[in-house]
């Protein structure tokens, strides 16, 4: 593993960035910011107009590691150290599991949990308790 | 207009997943590691951004829903389900399974591709393919038992 620190005040400021996001997505397009229903129309079938947009957004989120490059001088650190086919299977998990439930950390976490929603504290808590069991039985089991 | 409104609400996000440090999936990893908590390895970063997060859109989302519509859209498209039926159990007990292996979720999954990973390319593949599979299947259902209303 490789340790973090705490990061505190950016950790609030970038979750309110993230809010920003989701409320502006509400109130110019009126939908969800849903990283994962976002994500998987980006493909087909094609059933509303609104794919440019979602296209759009995604690329945004693409931008955001080179924005920030060009900004500060500095590349987003990102830790990956799983094999291979260790990241073939949790991506399919991950993508399955996110669209088979109808939503990911943004779209029953940021914004489920602040419309008050039954089905995604359900979701999250789901997810959580899941991701937390496999961090344990992967760090001090195997 | 819309196309480039989305584009740097996509970019917002990104910036804020940076910001925050979630687009390293090391710190997710180190929030998910509840056993760390006596070694002071712990990291709970990931619970402040979310606190942040569902602050402002909790407040955002009442204020925005009180005006008739949305600018670009002629309504709001707030999902209509409420009962809590098997699905919303069954995926996020696998999406949590392949979050805590890796420590990317969707969100991030996007900004680490474009840190240039091949890593990432190999993973936000992956799930694409997951994320079809599970759409194709659920409208399968859908067209197969016609829901009511």
């Amino acid at each position: 593993m490789t340790p973090t620190d705490v990061t505190l005040f950016a950790s609030l400021v970038g979750g309110t960035l993230i809010g920003l996001s989701a409320v502006l997505l509400m109130a110019f397009l009126g939908r969800i910011a849903g990283i994962s229903g976002i994500g998987v129309r980006l493909l087909p079938p094609y059933l509303d107009s609104n794919t440019r947009g979602r296209v759009a957004f995604i690329l945004g989120l693409i931008a955001a590691p080179s924005a920030w490059l060009l900004a500060t001088g500095v590349q987003p650190q990102v830790t990956l150290e799983s094999s291979a086919p260790l990241l073939l299977f949790a991506g399919l998990l991950v993508g399955f599991g996110s669209v088979w439930g109808a939503g990911c950390t943004s779209g029953h976490g940021v914004c489920g949990l602040s419309r008050l929603s039954a089905r995604s504290f359900v979701a999250v808590g789901t997810f959580m308790t899941t991701a937390i069991v496999t961090v344990f039985f992967a760090r001090h089991v195997f | 207009m819309s196309i480039h409104v989305q584009f740097f609400l996509g970019l917002l996000f990104g910036l804020g997943l940076v910001v925050a440090g979630m687009s390293d999936p090391a710190k997710v990893l180190n929030f998910l590691d509840l056993a760390a908590i006596p070694s002071g390895t712990w990291d709970p970063s990931l619970a402040f951004v979310l606190l942040a997060a569902t602050a402002v859109t909790f407040v955002g989302y009442r204020l925005v829903l009180r005006r008739p519509k949305p600018v670009f859209d002629t309504q709001f498209h707030l999902p209509h389900k409420t009962r809590i039926e098997a699905p919303v159990i069954v995926g996020p007990a696998i999406f949590g399974i392949g979050w805590g292996l890796v420590g990317l979720c969707p969100g991030p999954a996007f900004t680490a591709l474009g840190t240039g990973r091949p890593e990432a390319l190999l993973f936000v593949t992956a799930m694409l393919l997951g994320m079809v599979a599970a759409r194709l299947l659920a409208l399968r259902q859908i067209n197969a038992f016609p829901v009511r209303a």
